[in-house]
C-alpha cells in the first residue's frame, strides 16, 4: 500500500526545530534539594515570603508519590539529575530589540517568530522566555497605558508583591499535586498577566516558551488574573530543540476570572517528541486550572497538542460564580512512541454554569493517546449544563485511543451529557478523494483537518495557521 | 471515627485470616490437590490486598468500609435444612415452567444433590460436581476469575464451598429455564461466598435466571463469583434479578468467556439492596462473537448501586452493546463503569455503549465513568453517558391532556426503564419484570416482605388518568 510508505516517511520526518542556541549558561548543581530552593530564590531576589511559600511546597512534595493513575508508561524521574535553575547570562537590563543577544534573536528567526516582526507586523507582544528568565517583554508601555501588566513572574514579584501574594496558589494550591506541588518549590520564571476592571486587551498576549540546556527541566509558573468586566487572550506556544535524554516539564497556569471577566488561553504545543524509536523527547506534565470566581464571568482553553514524548495536562475550570461558563478544546495528536494522557476537569459549583469539552485524539505509529476528564455538578449548581464531546481516530494498528470520562451529578436539575466515538478514516471517504484526483497525502490532510477543524476554528488567527502547519508536519499522509 | 473503621476492617480481615488458618482442614477435606492449591494461592492474595478500598481506581465510588465494620457469621458446614422452602418463599414466574434451582444461604438446596436431565444436561451442587467430575470443574474453574489481582476473586476462592453447577454438552437446547434463586433466611449476620459455575459445549444454548432475595432483614455479606464459559456458536441468556433488602451488602463476579460465534444476552435488573456490586466481564476470546449487555436500576434511600463492566474484545469481527438505566431517588448513589477493551489484532471490532441516567433529587448522585481503550484501527467504537431529570416538555404535555403530575412522572419513569426490559426476550419473564418494576415505582414493592413475586398474578398495569380531565 502506497499509504504505508508515507506512513514510514511521515513517521521517519526529522523534528524541524531541532537546534542548540549557545548561549553562556548561568546554571545550578544538579539534582534537588533545600539548598537549591533556597539557590534558586536567592538567585532570584526574592522576598520572604516567597521562599517559604517554595520551602512549604517542597517539604510537601517530599512527602508525596508520583501518580501512577494515568495511562502512560515511562523510566522512572531521576529528579536528582535534573539541572532546576538555568539563566542566560545577562549583564544590564534591556531596553531595546537590539541589545538582545543576536543568537537569541537567529533562535527566533529560525523559528519564524523573530521578536521583531511579531513586534512590527502583527502587533503581538511576545514575552520570549528562554531557559527560564524572560529576555525581552515587548508593548509592555503600550499596554502600561491601560493598566495592564504583561510581565515576567519574577519581575512581578518584585514589582507587583501584592497582586501576586493575593492570587498565586488561588486556583493550583501549593500542595494541588506532585508535579505542581514540584513546580511551586522550584519554578524559575514565567508570565504575569493582569487585566485591571473594565479594559478589553487590544492585542493578543503570547509568550513563546523554548528549553534550552540539556537537562534541564523548565519550570514555568504562569498567572493571569483578569479583574470584573475584563478581557484577553492569551496565547501560549512552544519549540524546543533535539535531546537525547529525557527533560522533564512541569508548568502551573493559573487563571482568575472575577465577574464578568473573559480569559481565552491558547497553546500550540510542539517540543520535541523523541526520535522515532521513542528515545529522548520532552516529559510535560502540566496543571492549568482557572477559576470563574466572578458572576458571569468565562475561560477558554483551546489547545492543539503535537509534540512531547509524554503529556499529562488537564486544563480545567472550576465555575464557581453564577452563569459562568468553562470551555476546553483540544486536538491532541501521537506519533512514534508518544503518549498523551489530556482532557479537562469541569467543576460545576455555581447556579446556571455551562461548560463544553470537545476533545480530538489522533493517534498513529505506536502511539497512545488518551482522552481523561471529569464533569462534576455540585449540589448547588442548580441548572448545570455539560456537553462533552470525544473523538479519536486511529491511524494505523499499532497505536492506541482511549477515553476515560469521569462524571460526578449530585443536582437533579443538571444536565451532562457526554458522547465519544473512536474510528478510522472512512476508505469511503479516501476513496471519494482520490477519485476526484486527490493523491492520498493530500486527501487525508484533507480529511484530518477537516476531522480538527470544531478545535482550530476556535485559535487566534497566529495561532490556527502555525497549527495547522503542524498538524501537516505531524500527520500528513500518516494513514494505514 | 476514621480510625475505628479502620481498626474494624482490619479486624475482620484477620478475623478471615484467623478462620482460614483455623479450618484450613476442614475447608480442603476430600479436595483435589489443585482446588487445595488455588484456595491456599487465593488467601495469600487476600493476605497481601485485603478487601478493595476506594484509593483502588476500579473502586473509587464504592466504599465497603461500613459493610466491612459490621459482625458477621461464617458457616462451614451445610446447615441441616429440613423445612420445605415453598412453604416460606416461592418465586414463580408465571406461564413460564422453569427448572428450579435453590441456594439457601449459601448452599445447594434440593432432594438430589445433582441431577442428569435427559438430554444430558448436568445441574446440581457445585461441591458435589468438584466430587463426581473433577476433571470438568478443574478445567474451568478459577481460569477466567482471576485470584492473582483480585482480592474479591481471591476472597471467594479461598472460602467458596458450594453453590451451582451445570453444564451443557454439546448441540443441546436446555428446553426449560434454569431458574437460580440465592435465598437468604436466617436470624444470624451471613457472610457467604457463594461460587457458581456454568459451562456450555458447543453450539448449545442456555436460558438463566438469577434471582436474589432476602427474607429477613440482617447484615448480610455476600460476595458471589460466578463463572460461565460458552463454547463455539452456544447462546447463553443470563437474567440477573435482584431485589435485597436495605441492610444487605452484595457483591456479585460473573466472568463470561465466549468461544467463537458465540452469543450472551445479559441483563440486569436491581430493584432494591443496601450496597450492591455488579462485577460483569465479558471476554470475547473466538471470532465473531455477540454480547448484549444490559441492566437497569431503581433505588432509593440510602441505596448503593455499581455497575461494573469490562467488556474484552480479543479477537476479530465481534460485536458487543451496552445498555444501563438508572432512576436515583433520594441519597441513593449509584455507579456506572463500563470499560471497552478493545485489544491489538481485534480488527473489526464494533463496541457500542450508552449509560443514562435520570436524578429524582439534589440528594442522591451518579457516578458514570464510560472508558474506551482501543488496540486497533478498524474499529468502531462509542460510548454514551447522560446524567439528566426527567423531559420538562414531555410532562407539561402531559399535564395540558389532564394527566395528573404524579402518574406522569410515573409513566415517563416507566418509558425510561422500559427500553431495557423490552430487551428481555423471555416473554413471560418481561412481563413480570415489567409489572415489578411499575410497582416499585409506585413504592409497593418494598412493602412486601414475602413471596414478592407471587401476588397480583394478572393483574394489568394500570396508570391513574383523571379521565374527566381530558
Amino acid at each position: 500500500m502506497d499509504s504505508n510508505a508515507i506512513l514510514s516517511e511521515v513517521t521517519s520526518g526529522e523534528y524541524k526545530y531541532g537546534f542548540v542556541t549557545d548561549i553562556e549558561m548561568d546554571t545550578a548543581p544538579k539534582g534537588l534539594s533545600e539548598d537549591i530552593v533556597r539557590f534558586i530564590s536567592a538567585k532570584k531576589n526574592e522576598p520572604e515570603w516567597m521562599l517559604d511559600f517554595r520551602l512549604k511546597a517542597y517539604r510537601r512534595w517530599l512527602q508525596m508519590e508520583e501518580p501512577t493513575w494515568a495511562h502512560l508508561h515511562h523510566p522512572p524521574i531521576n529528579y536528582q539529575e535534573i539541572i532546576f535553575y538555568a539563566a542566560p547570562k545577562q549583564k544590564k537590563e534591556l531596553s531595546s530589540l537590539d541589545e538582545v543577544d543576536p543568537e537569541l534573536i537567529k533562535t527566533f528567526e529560525k523559528l519564524g517568530i523573530s521578536l521583531e516582526e511579531q513586534k512590527r507586523l502583527t502587533g503581538v507582544a511576545v514575552d520570549a522566555v528562554i531557559d527560564s528568565v524572560s529576555v525581552k517583554t515587548t508593548f509592555t508601555e503600550t499596554l502600561g497605558k491601560l493598566g495592564i501588566i504583561f510581565c515576567s513572574f519574577s519581575e512581578a514579584i518584585q514589582h507587583h508583591p501584592e497582586l501576586i501574594k493575593s492570587y498565586m496558589a488561588m486556583a493550583v494550591p501549593y500542595d494541588d499535586n506532585y508535579f505542581a506541588t514540584l513546580n511551586s518549590a522550584v519554578f524559575t520564571d514565567g508570565s504575569f498577566c493582569y487585566i485591571p476592571k473594565g479594559v478589553r486587551c487590544p492585542i493578543e498576549l503570547s509568550t513563546y516558551f523554548r528549553i534550552n540546556t540539556a537537562g534541564t527541566g523548565q519550570f514555568e509558573r504562569t498567572l493571569i488574573v483578569a479583574e470584573e468586566g475584563a478581557y484577553v487572550s492569551y496565547m501560549e506556544g512552544c519549540t524546543a530543540p533535539m535531546r537525547d535524554e529525557n527533560q522533564l516539564h512541569a508548568a502551573v497556569v493559573e487563571i482568575i476570572t472575577l465577574k464578568d471577566a473573559e480569559v481565552k488561553y491558547s497553546t500550540v504545543q510542539n517540543w520535541y517528541p523523541g526520535n522515532k524509536k521513542g528515545e529522548g523527547g520532552i516529559y510535560n506534565f502540566v496543571t492549568k486550572r482557572g477559576i470563574c470566581k466572578g458572576h458571569n464571568s468565562k475561560i477558554s482553553w483551546t489547545q492543539v497538542e503535537t509534540g512531547s514524548a509524554i503529556t499529562w495536562k488537564y486544563p480545567s475550570v472550576v465555575l464557581m460564580g453564577d452563569n459562568s461558563v468553562g470551555e476546553f478544546y483540544s486536538v491532541a495528536v501521537t506519533n512514534n512512541y508518544q503518549q498523551a494522557d489530556t482532557g479537562s476537569k469541569m467543576i460545576h459549583l455555581g447556579r446556571n454554569t455551562r461548560s463544553t469539552i470537545i476533545s480530538k485524539g489522533i493517534s498513529a505509529g505506536y502511539s497512545n493517546n488518551s482522552y481523561r476528564g471529569l464533569v462534576r455538578m455540585s449540589k448547588k449548581a442548580d441548572q448545570g449544563r455539560n456537553y462533552s464531546q470525544c473523538d479519536s481516530l486511529l491511524l494505523g494498528d499499532k497505536c492506541g485511543a482511549h477515553t476515560f470520562p469521569y462524571i460526578k451529578v449530585e443536582n437533579k436539575s443538571a444536565i451532562v451529557e457526554h458522547e465519544a466515538t473512536t474510528s478510522k478514516i472512512s476508505d469511503d471517504q479516501l476513496f471519494y478523494c482520490k477519485q476526484r484526483g486527490i493523491n492520498t497525502e493530500s486527501a487525508i490532510g484533507l480529511i484530518v483537518n477537516g476531522y480538527a477543524k470544531e478545535v482550530l476554528s476556535k485559535l487566534p488567527m497566529e495561532f490556527a495557521v502555525e497549527a495547522q502547519k503542524l498538524l501537516s508536519i505531524s500527520l500528513e499522509g500518516s494513514v494505514g | 471515627m476514621k480510625n475505628d473503621i479502620i481498626i474494624s476492617e482490619i479486624s475482620l480481615k484477620e478475623k478471615l485470616i484467623h478462620h482460614f488458618e483455623e479450618n484450613i482442614t476442614t475447608l480442603t477435606a476430600d479436595e483435589t490437590p489443585l482446588f487445595k492449591e488455588i484456595r491456599l494461592k487465593a488467601m495469600d492474595t487476600f493476605m497481601k490486598k485485603g478487601f478493595p478500598h476506594t484509593k483502588l481506581e476500579d473502586w473509587r465510588s464504592t466504599n465497603l468500609s461500613k459493610s466491612i465494620n459490621k459482625e458477621y457469621t461464617l458457616q462451614l458446614g451445610n446447615p441441616e435444612v429440613k423445612l420445605d422452602v415453598s412453604t416460606i418463599f416461592k418465586c414463580d414466574i408465571h406461564h413460564l415452567d422453569t427448572f428450579l434451582v435453590t441456594l439457601y444461604n449459601g448452599w445447594f438446596l434440593g432432594n438430589e444433590d445433582i441431577t442428569i436431565l435427559k438430554d444430558g444436561t448436568i445441574i446440581g451442587s457445585f461441591s458435589k460436581a468438584c466430587v463426581l467430575y473433577p476433571d470438568l470443574v478443574e478445567a474451568h474453574f478459577s481460569k477466567y476469575a482471576s485470584i492473582e489481582n483480585n482480592s474479591i476473586n481471591a476472597l471467594n476462592a479461598a472460602f467458596a464451598l458450594d453453590g451451582v453447577f451445570i453444564y451443557v454438552p454439546d448441540n443441546v437446547t436446555v428446553s426449560k429455564t434454569i431458574q437460580i434463586v440465592n435465598i437468604i433466611n436466617t436470624e444470624d449476620n451471613l457472610f457467604i461466598q457463594p461460587r457458581n459455575l456454568v459451562i456450555l459445549g458447543k453450539n448449545s444454548k442456555l436460558q438463566l435466571v438469577h434471582c436474589d432475595h432476602s427474607i429477613e432483614h440482617k447484615y448480610t455479606f455476600i460476595n458471589s463469583v460466578t463463572e460461565i464459559v460458552i463454547g463455539e456458536g452456544s447462546t447463553v441468556d443470563h437474567y440477573k434479578l435482584q431485589n435485597k433488602d436495605n441492610d444487605s451488602t452484595q457483591i456479585t463476579s460473573t466472568y463470561f468467556n465466549q468461544a467463537a460465534n458465540s452469543t450472551l444476552t445479559s441483563n440486569v435488573i436491581t430493584l432494591n439492596g443496601g450496597l450492591i456490586r455488579n462485577n460483569l466481564y465479558v471476554k470475547m476470546e473466538g471470532k465473531g462473537c455477540t454480547a448484549n449487555m444490559n441492566g437497569v436500576f431503581l433505588i432509593d434511600k440510602d441505596q448503593h448501586v455499581d455497575n461494573f463492566l469490562l467488556v474484552e474484545h480479543c479477537n476479530t469481527d465481534s460485536v458487543s452493546h451496552q445498555l444501563y438505566k438508572g432512576i436515583l431517588d433520594d441519597q441513593s448513589m449509584g455507579v456506572f463503569t463500563g470499560h471497552i477493551l478493545v485489544k491489538k489484532d481485534a480488527q473489526r471490532t464494533n463496541a457500542f455503549q450508552n449509560n443514562k441516567n435520570i436524578l429524582l433529587t439534589d440528594k442522591a448522585t451518579m457516578h458514570t465513568q464510560p472508558h474506551l481503550e482501543i488496540y486497533a484501527d478498524d474499529v468502531k467504537c462509542s460510548h454514551g453517558a447522560t446524567v439528566g431529570q426527567l423531559d420538562q416538555e414531555a410532562l407539561f404535555y402531559m399535564r395540558s391532556r389532564g394527566i395528573r403530575e404524579n402518574t406522569s412522572r410515573m409513566l415517563l419513569m416507566y418509558a425510561f426503564a422500559a427500553e431495557v426490559i423490552n430487551k428481555i426476550q423471555i416473554v413471560p419473564l418481561r412481563k413480570q419484570i415489567d409489572e415489578l418494576v411499575y410497582r416499585r415505582l409506585k413504592g409497593e414493592l418494598s412493602d412486601c416482605d414475602q413471596c414478592i413475586l407471587d401476588c397480583n398474578a394478572n393483574r394489568q398495569i394500570s396508570f391513574d388518568i383523571d379521565l374527566s380531565r381530558l
